[in-house]
């Protein structure tokens, strides 16, 4: 594929993007004409690059989508609930046919062959049969433009200029009208072209040339009558399509010599009053040309004011690359920090400064450069509307998107990998969360559903909640199927968020009437797990009738993560500082020891399991004495918490993440890498993780209240 | 399946690097090869195989070092300055291999590659492509791909 | 050498044409939509203009009738790229100033030969 196709088709992506945008806002009621416009620019544009690479598929069906655009544009036709309707129909088709073009494919012609035949329908042009490049605005009434001309039968077309006629003399009498200059045209360069079609003799008339003093200049006086012998296969529409795109803008004749002269004039076109008459470039330079007051450029009104963004396309490869010679930046400004520090201290403070401004820069740098990759929420919240459409059709439901903050910025890895969490998040809600049309009639609801999907910054994170109006998670059913397969015990005691949480647990799955839409395989358990991986938490409330949300907050970035730096048996570790809550000296808190030697933290009323992270990570088998430790408490997703036991905590700093599963593969307890001051290698706690792991000192059960042991006041 | 290179019907040429591992040589394909460092600490990862020795640092990327000794069934490397790690690149994994220490590189013809001779433990079979004899020597084709971490190659 | 700036909203056209132009030996500079081009229009300080009529901002009718309109580079002439073949598409074309037109997708032969015709 080459570079041009493949321009073509991002260029198509934005575009659908455009026109999909376009179509919800067209449904939401708005009746801003530049919309229509733009959704037509957007179908317009794909046509005009599939015919450049002879995508015929795509050709004749954008051909007809926009004419039903064009349509709705000029008001021959109401935006209303069918037309949308067949629009958002033909928006998703027209997507599959550029996903076909792009895998050099094509789709079956039933395929579209119905949305095709409403298009043309809608837009009457059903008998019309040349599709691709018909002539269709000459069925438009006139209504922007009088016109003066009378063409007869138009010119020849461009293709069949060849005619296999003898070749006879012709007298051509050309006289230029003001407006041929204007136009661009020089009569130098027409004279030159029909050269190149036979043999040429021109006579300038010029008797009706004024005096000098005799103005106005920009009136051109000259006429020419040229006696051409055209070359063989040279007819007189060849010569005329010489002259095509000076009709209007001149007095032609073209006698010919061998039958009865046919005489056309061509009229003048009518005055064109805005134009300043600028002189032919033949007579010199127009005089008036310097005093020119009156006429400012036209398009003056027509400029917006100058603010608007430009931008360029960069290849991401290149990007990245930037983003890694950035964190390398940061980590040598690190080491060369850390190897001053250890020097012995020196009186010149200067160099102090200096490295704080170093330091400062390289933070700086280090943000606008991951600023690049951020993007707009709008490019997948516009394809979830999809999604949404075709489930609810799956599903018998009827259900609308309504999508919030579009504009949210966010890293565009952690966009493209939303994609799947989020049409599978989508898919339950309008599979499992909304009813039916008339349950929800009979619930007092509107009986189409709302599926409303929101993005907005939080302190420093990106939060995406997907809701429902729908009859929220049933709760009874979930504990039933829990139990059936055998995740939580008939006596367990379980909280409302314990319930929802288990939607979360693997191999859970609702369907036990296995539907065809969760019959597409994965669970919530999987989309928590991609949530995760991308550094985000995913959490879900429901209210009973009401409906549930699906709240996920993912990091700005993937690239940086502010972190702890802690020490556990002589391994540097950073613990996140997301799910940090608390940091507890020895001394601070209190330690209780159960009866299975598993210790606790007393904190305020909660008794909170201790994790020997280094023997939890296998760093250290020998026991440690607790009194010598650190303690971070931290807390999951589900409000989870535990106190991590350290060696050391030296000190909070953002670290680059540099992913361990490219070049190695995944770690429990372990959600990357990132590089020191010193060169070295730390690795990134999955705090989440290794609160669940096995290893860790203090079972899952929560200890029971009245479980006493010695109390450690360490 | 892997490292199915070879042209059926000319023979092809292949530059390797050969080195030593406990007193024995082995060697794997140039074009595996990014470069050759000499022993850099490592950082330990928890729940790693033994033969994993840690990661590295190479100007800012990431990369596991496998301990080959260890992983073909020889003893564990007490690594020092002496050592050598081969930095290999196996389809889009980076990976550093420790070896005591490279010996040469030189030009064989792929199609001279025989068996492995049933002498060494079944372990170090599971890791050798084949043999080529070079000046009276064996030298043991390492399979790259098996040597790798099991989960990394399900990965890749 | 001979300039050219090209005016259209389709970065595929945009390319396509730099590539072609490019290649036939033409200077080109692009511009996206009507504004964009005549805010390049002094600096590009073309011998010839390409551009496309469906163009968001102000199309090319705007554009060409902006052109001519201008002090400078008034005559410059112009040539209309588009997909319509509408008889009075072509005069409205004709109207606002423009020289000629090439139906899309184009051919590199016949847009060139026209270019070489409108250019000296």
């Amino acid at each position: 594929m080459n570079d041009l196709n493949e321009m073509f088709f991002q260029e198509c992506d934005d575009l659908l993007e455009g026109l999909s945008s376009g179509l919800n806002e067209l449904e939401n009621g708005s009746n801003d004409e530049e919309i229509v416009n733009s959704m037509f620019r957007a179908v317009h544009s794909i046509k005009g690059g599939a015919g450049a690479f002879g995508l015929d598929q795509l050709i004749e069906f954008s051909h007809a989508f926009e004419n039903v655009l064009d349509d709705v544009r000029a008001v021959r036709l109401a935006a209303d609930e069918n037309v949308v309707a067949l629009l958002f129909t033909a928006s998703d088709h027209l997507s599959d046919l550029v996903d076909a073009a792009r895998n050099e494919d094509q789709l079956p012609p039933e395929q579209g062959a119905s949305i095709l035949s409403d298009l043309k329908h809608m837009s009457g042009s059903l008998d019309d049969d040349s599709h691709a490049h018909d002539g269709r605005g000459e069925e438009d009434p006139p209504a922007f433009e009088p016109t003066t001309l009378t063409v007869d039968g138009g010119l020849p077309p461009l293709d069949d200029m060849l005619s296999p006629t003898a070749p006879t003399p012709l007298t051509i009498t050309f006289k230029a009208l003001p407006q041929l200059y204007t136009n661009g045209h020089d009569p130098t360069l027409l004279f030159r072209s029909l050269q190149e079609l036979g043999s040429l003799t021109i006579n300038a008339d010029l008797s009706s040339i004024s005096l000098l003093r005799d103005a106005p200049w920009s009136a051109p006086t000259l006429s020419w009558t040229i006696d051409i012998l055209p070359d063989d296969s040279v007819d007189e529409a060849v010569i005329r399509e010489v002259f095509e795109f000076v009709e209007g803008l001149c007095e032609l004749e073209i006698q010919s010599h061998a039958s009865a002269p046919p005489i056309e004039t061509l009229p003048p076109l009518e005055e064109h009053t805005q134009v300043p008459q600028s002189g032919a470039p033949s007579l010199g330079p127009d005089p008036r040309e310097t005093k020119e007051t009156g006429v400012k450029p036209a398009s003056g009104s027509k400029k917006q004011p100058a603010a608007r963004s430009s931008t360029i396309r960069v290849d991401l490869q290149r990007v990245d690359q930037l983003i890694n010679l950035v964190g390398e930046l940061v980590i040598a400004e690190a080491m060369l920090r850390q190897s001053m520090d250890e020097m012995p201290h020196s009186a010149n403070g200067s160099v102090d400064e200096a490295m704080s401004q170093l330091k400062q820069l390289s933070g700086a740098i280090q943000e606008s450069v991951m600023a690049i990759r951020a993007q707009p929420v709008r490019g997948l919240f516009q394809r979830m509307s999809r999604i949404v459409r075709e489930t609810s059709k799956e599903a018998g439901k009827s259900a609308r998107l309504v999508t919030i903050g579009d504009a949210t910025e966010v890293d565009k890895t952690v966009t493209e990998r939303l994609v799947e969490p989020l049409t599978h998040m989508i898919r339950n809600a309008i599979d499992h969360g909304l009813e039916t049309p008339d349950q929800r009639l009979a619930a007092n609801k509107d009986k189409r559903g709302t599926v409303t999907l929101e993005a907005a910054h939080r302190s420093g994170r990106v939060v995406i909640t997907l809701s429902d109006d729908g009859g929220g998670i049933d709760r009874a059913k979930v504990r039933q199927i829990a139990e059936d397969k055998g995740l939580v015990r008939p006596d367990d005691d379980l909280a409302d968020a314990d319930i929802d949480n288990l939607l979360f647990r693997a191999g859970f799955s609702t369907a036990n009437e296995v539907s065809n839409l969760s019959g597409r395989g994965v669970g919530m358990d999987v989309v928590r797990n991609e949530i995760q991986s991308l550094g985000g938490r995913v959490s879900m409330q429901s209210e009973p009738g009401k409906g549930t949300s699906v709240t996920i907050s993912l990091p700005l970035t993937l690239a940086v993560l502010e972190g702890m730096v802690v020490r556990v048996a002589d391994q540097t570790l950073i613990v996140p500082t997301l799910s940090l809550r608390e940091m507890l000296q020895p001394g601070q808190a209190s330690v209780h020891t159960l009866c299975d030697g598993d210790r606790v933290l007393a904190l305020n009323d909660e008794l909170v399991p201790i994790i020997n992270l280094g023997a939890a990570l296998g760093y250290r088998t020998d026991p440690v004495c607790l009194g010598q430790q650190s303690l971070l408490l931290i807390e999951d997703d589900s409000g989870r918490r535990s106190a991590l036991a350290v060696d050391a905590i030296a000190e909070q700093r953002e670290v680059v993440i540099k992913g361990l599963e490219q070049s190695y593969q995944s770690i429990s307890g372990i959600a990357a890498a990132t590089i020191l001051g010193n060169g070295r290698i730390a690795l990134i706690i999955d705090t989440d993780q290794v609160i669940a792991l096995p290893g860790r000192m203090g079972a899952a059960e929560p200890p029971a209240p009245g479980a006493t042991g010695d109390v450690v006041n360490a | 399946m892997h490292d199915n290179e070879t042209d059926s019907n000319s023979t092809k040429r292949v530059e390797i690097v050969c080195f030593m591992v406990e007193e024995q040589d082995f060697c794997i394909e140039i074009s595996h090869v990014l470069e050759i460092r000499g022993w850099t600490s490592t950082t330990t990862l928890p729940h790693a195989p033994d033969f994993i020795l840690g990661m590295m640092n190479l100007r800012g990327t990431v990369l596991p070092v496998v301990d080959l000794s260890l992983r073909l069934g020889f003893g564990k490397t007490e690594p020092g300055k002496r050592h050598v790690i081969i930095i290999a690149q196996i389809d889009e994994k980076v990976v550093g291999f420790l070896v005591d220490a490279v010996s040469d590189i030189i030009t064989v013809d792929e199609a001279e590659m025989q068996a492995a001779p049933d002498v060494s433990s079944a372990r170090t079979q599971a890791f050798i492509r084949g043999v080529y004899s070079v000046n009276d020597a064996l030298v043991r084709a390492i399979d790259v791909r098996a040597v790798l971490p099991q989960g990394a190659r399900l990965e890749a | 050498m001979t300039r050219i700036l090209a005016v259209d909203d389709s970065r595929t056209m945009r390319s396509m044409l730099q590539a072609t132009l490019t290649d036939a030996g033409f200077e080109v500079d692009v511009a996206e939509d009507g504004v964009d081009g005549l805010d390049k229009l002094e600096g590009a300080a073309p011998d010839l203009i390409i551009t496309d009529i469906n163009m968001p901002r102000l199309d090319g009718f705007g554009f060409i009738e902006g052109v001519r309109a201008g002090r400078r580079m008034a005559s410059v002439p112009i040539l209309v790229l588009t997909t319509e073949t509408g008889e009075h598409l072509k005069q409205r074309a004709r109207a606002s100033g423009a020289t000629g037109w090439i139906v899309k997708p184009f051919d590199e032969t016949k847009l060139i030969s026209t270019i070489q015709r409108l250019v000296v």
